[in-house]
């Protein structure tokens, strides 16, 4: 059930009530209405992960390769 | 997909795996809370790329599966009104009740409905004013701003005929449950990342500390629960306790201010019945009062004790992490996703449903990305 999934925002609507904000966001090219309530610092072309109509959070392009990275510097050490 | 396929990557994975071995040097048992992760656990394979000295036990992080009886019960009896349209996720619909599931209900005449979000119920009540719009509101913290927002959207429009059967459930009262229970097995944990997502993990960093168990925040993907067992296994060797957080990439320490606002406006903590565990102190969210005239409970009656009949389910054990869903002995003949006797054989987060489906029978093995879309 807390299973949610990233998209990228494609358009947000013009409201000034925070609770009612919106957003279109494409999910590899399925676009839903989300809710942007919980994440008023999201911007155009940011990936937030949804869950239950509601954007959850938005992500972090940099931490996101942090595992990439810890992966790259063990195989460093191990060599 | 951006965000998804990178952390399905194979080679990746067997990097991460590898480097788990390396730092094992002893037995270790770890718990993943969620019933999403122990799906891809599963699904990927994941356990069966660790060192044997790691043994995985999966937690109750599945609301379907702890929803009590009586509350189901609650949703059949109103499911079946002739003025209510009901709503819920999908997860719900087979659900065994005392005597039924919602989609009996609905075969037989009820308006059933599933939803994707609880938005769309609110719009549901609006384009139908002659209707009472029922929500049947299930899920963690993950979930629970999403309901929120229903109510104080249908509160601001004014929608007098929509309201919500409340089972929401909050996941560290479980944890503190586990780590207390005197036969505890669990050494360290991976915390439920979309949980953390909203709540932030402020509350388990006194958890690790009181248990002396790690707690490591993690994601959902295959490479991230590799990432979340490395980091755990490498705090347990080392002797330390602290939580560390994998899934950067969604969860600041903090969580989310505003999903919080939203969730503290609408809900006030409750004690709650998990199916299977029993009672949980703190461990649900119901409507405050202010909200009361939202609860479905006050506009259609209580729920009535629950009069389940025995079964050879055990559910409650598997729940608990004391079996394993093959040890049942109904499990994938009596028992099945489309016959269920319990309700971790319905959810897409049941660690039964998980083993059927991936047909984790003895002497089968599943590769990863074998299944990979």
């Amino acid at each position: 059930m807390c299973l949610a999934v990233p998209g990228k925002i494609l358009s947000i609507t013009d409201e000034d009530d925070a609770l009612l904000c919106a957003a279109r966001v494409s999910f590899g090219g399925i676009v839903k209405e989300i809710s942007l309530a919980g994440v008023p610092e999201a911007k155009l072309g940011d990936y937030v992960i949804v869950h239950a109509g509601f954007a959850l959070a938005r992500l972090d392009e940099q931490e996101a390769q942090r595992v990439f990275t810890t992966l790259r510097q063990m195989d460093e050490t191990s060599r | 997909m951006k965000f998804v396929d990178e952390y399905r990557d194979k080679d990746a994975a067997a990097r991460m795996a590898a480097a788990i071995a390396q730092v094992t040097t002893r037995l270790w048992t770890i718990m993943e809370i969620c019933g999403g992760q122990t799906h891809a656990i599963v699904k990927y394979g994941v356990d069966r790329l660790l060192p044997d000295a790691i043994t995985l036990i999966h937690g109750p992080g599945c609301p379907v599966c702890v929803t009590p009886v009586e509350l189901i019960d609650k949703a059949l009896e109103i499911a079946a009104l002739p003025e209510v349209i009901f709503c819920s996720f999908g997860d719900m619909l087979r659900v065994p009740g005392s005597h039924s599931d919602l989609l009996t209900i609905k075969a037989n005449g009820g308006d059933v409905r599933i939803v994707y979000a609880p938005l769309d119920a609110v719009k549901l009540a609006q384009h139908h004013p002659e209707k009472q719009v029922v929500f049947f509101a299930v899920g963690f913290e993950t979930t629970a701003p999403a309901t929120a927002l229903a109510v104080l959207q249908a509160s601001q429009l004014n929608i007098t005929n929509f309201s919500m059967l409340v089972a929401h459930v909050c996941v560290p009262p479980a944890m503190e449950m586990i780590l207390s229970a005197p036969h505890n097995q669990v050494q360290g944990f991976l915390a439920a990342g979309h949980v953390c997502t909203v709540m932030g993990y402020t509350e388990y960093e006194l958890l690790a500390q009181r248990y002396r168990t790690p707690i490591i925040v993690t994601g959902f993907e295959p490479l991230d629960i590799l990432h979340g067992i490395y980091l755990c296994v490498k705090q347990l060797e080392a002797g330390r306790a602290t939580v560390e957080n994998q899934y950067a990439r969604a969860v600041r320490r903090e969580g989310s201010r505003e999903a919080q606002q939203i969730i503290t406006e609408v809900f006030e903590v409750t004690h709650r019945q998990w199916r299977g565990l029993g009672v949980i102190a703190g461990s649900g969210l119901g409507l405050r009062e202010r909200y009361a005239g939202f609860d479905a409970v006050r506009r259609f009656g209580a729920a009535a004790p629950g009069a389940m009949t025995p079964t050879e389910c055990i559910s409650g054990l598997v729940l608990q992490g004391v079996k394993k869903p093959q040890e049942c002995p109904a499990f994938g003949t009596r028992c099945t996703p489309e016959q269920p006797l319990g309700a971790p054989m319905v959810s897409t987060e049941g660690a039964c449903a998980a083993y059927y489906r991936y047909r984790r029978l003895p002497n089968s093995r599943t590769a990863l990305q074998e299944t990979n879309p």
